[in-house]
């Protein structure tokens, strides 16, 4: 038996305290402690963005952190985003431009998009930005911000529709 | 991974202090490059000394008119600060052009200078690599080299550094703050940090075991217009290929480069002052030689030789562009 670590973590508004091995990644965490199994694991390595959640606010892989580093964290999945019949705007954009084919990726996409705009909005720079002190919602500002987020079945171009679309939403 | 403990210190002398005392400790900052080594085994650690709550997460100025920024600052963080973006912008530039937003938001400045090589004979155990087992080969030399080293490597390993941060680091002649296991701090010139590999390609920085990066502290702003420009193998989330970091003042003469430092072609960034010194009468191709002198490529690497000098040139061409254009960039 290893060492477990007492660790509190408010998923999605509900508080949870666990005994986690250290080596539980915050994704296992998700999934396998707290059942909320919308969070997907893909490559397990950060390189595809399945796993993408929000940790106070900010977008982060969660395969790539440990659950015992996120004591006391706020932290939001998909199933805190929105339910069947309240969809929130991000998610019913999605079903609107066709933002997906299998789904498998959309959990981690939709967490990326709500921070891709929220990054906007706080003047976050990107590779795509022309100006550092002039950061405008361009259609190359979306598509680079997302690069961290693969879908194999090739839905890009919808995707980028439902962040436009909820971006001038939102403007 | 491997089974390990942790621990969450109150202060860094408890930090250092836990990983000197524990054999095999490690600090652990964003973890974004530790847990995926930990994952496949490369990276082992026995215990993790987690430094994330330690108050080391600010930019501050410094009286000399620079910045010191905390060890812990997160790459998209120390990318948005708005004095950065407006005084150091070949820092944001560089920060931006690499990893994932994700990734930006938890990698952190000291994690991003120590991150270590992605040559593949690094990440697979099977394979013979003195940087992960000191003593049994390179297998790169003979293998897989089209994104390796041309500069600065050694017959026992031709590993790149992977970090853009790092490079812009170099050009604006950062310097890194420790506390050392004894609890004593000192500084060191980035230029300083990082060893040649010669025939021990495992030790890879200055440091000393247990000595923590607290902060990196960049000189007063210098000026010029700033150009990050990276060439990798695909638009975005790609380790670049070659990197120029370049720092150009108007009136400078044809090239114009006041400052000058490459990714992509190194164990560590690559800046050769002899070029910037030459810059005012020199033309693009005259830099490229001094950078590029004693470069050793492979079969598989070679192209980058021509990369640097068209890459050079066309950051050149960007920067009088912009200068031209009297944009703010």
């Amino acid at each position: 038996m290893h060492d477990t670590y007492s660790t509190r973590l408010i998923v999605n508004g509900k508080e949870s305290t666990l005994a986690l091995d250290p080596a539980v990644t915050l994704l296992d965490a998700l999934r396998d402690d707290l059942d909320l199994t919308g969070t997907k694991k893909g490559c397990d390595h950060g390189q595809c963005g399945a796993c993408t959640v929000l940790v106070n606010g900010r977008r982060i892989n969660s395969c790539l952190s440990l659950a015992v580093m996120h004591d006391g964290d706020a932290i939001t999945t998909i199933e805190g985003i929105g339910q069947p019949g309240q969809l929130h705007p991000m998610q019913a954009a999605f079903i609107r431009h066709d933002g997906f084919q299998c789904g498998f990726c959309t959990p981690g996409q939709i967490c990326s998009a709500l921070a891709v705009l929220d990054e906007l909005r706080r003047d976050v720079p990107s590779h795509a930005s022309d100006d550092l002190l002039a950061i405008a919602p361009t259609d190359a500002e979306l598509r680079e911000r997302m690069s961290g987020n693969l879908c194999r079945c090739g839905a890009y171009p919808n995707i980028i529709d439902a962040l436009r679309s909820v971006a001038l939403e939102q403007a | 991974m491997k089974s390990f403990t942790y621990q969450r210190p109150a202060s860094v002398h408890e930090a250092v202090a836990a990983v000197h005392a524990i054999p095999g400790a490690r600090f652990i900052a964003g973890g974004t490059n530790l847990l995926d080594l930990m994952k496949v085994h490369v990276e082992t650690p026995s215990h993790l000394v987690d430094v994330n709550r330690l108050g080391l997460d600010r930019i501050e100025p410094t009286p000399d008119g620079g910045v010191r920024i905390g060890a812990l600052v997160r790459n998209a963080d120390l990318a948005t600060d708005e004095r950065v973006r407006r005084d150091y912008a070949l820092l944001s530039r560089a920060i931006v052009a690499g990893a994932s937003g994700q990734l930006r938001n938890k990698a952190t400045t000291a994690g991003n200078l120590l991150q270590r090589t992605r040559c593949p004979y690094f990440y697979e155990r099977a394979m013979a690599c003195n940087k992960r087992t000191p003593g049994s080969g390179c297998a790169a030399l003979e293998g897989h080299s089209h994104n390796l080293a041309i500069l600065g490597a050694s017959a026992h390993c031709i590993a790149t550094h992977p970090s853009d941060m790092a490079v812009a680091m170099r050009a604006l002649d950062a310097r890194v703050e420790t506390v050392g296991a004894d609890g004593v701090a000192r500084t060191i010139p980035i230029a300083a940090l990082y060893l040649p590999p010669g025939s021990t390609p495992h030790v890879e920085t200055s440091l000393r075991r247990a000595e923590m990066i607290t902060a990196v502290t960049l000189p007063p702003p210098c000026g010029g217009i700033h150009v990050y420009r990276k060439v990798r193998d695909r638009a975005s989330y790609a380790f670049a290929t070659v990197s120029v970091a370049l720092i150009a003042h108007p009136g400078n003469g044809a090239a114009g480069a006041s400052r000058l430092a490459f990714g992509g072609l190194a164990p560590a960034p690559w800046r050769r002052e002899a070029a910037e010194a030459l810059s005012g009468a020199a033309s693009p191709d005259d830099l490229a030689d001094i950078i590029l002198a004693g470069a050793q490529p492979t079969a598989q690497n070679a192209y980058k030789l021509a990369l640097v000098r068209r890459t050079l040139s066309a950051s050149l061409a960007q920067a009088a562009h912009i200068q031209s254009e009297g944009a703010r960039r």
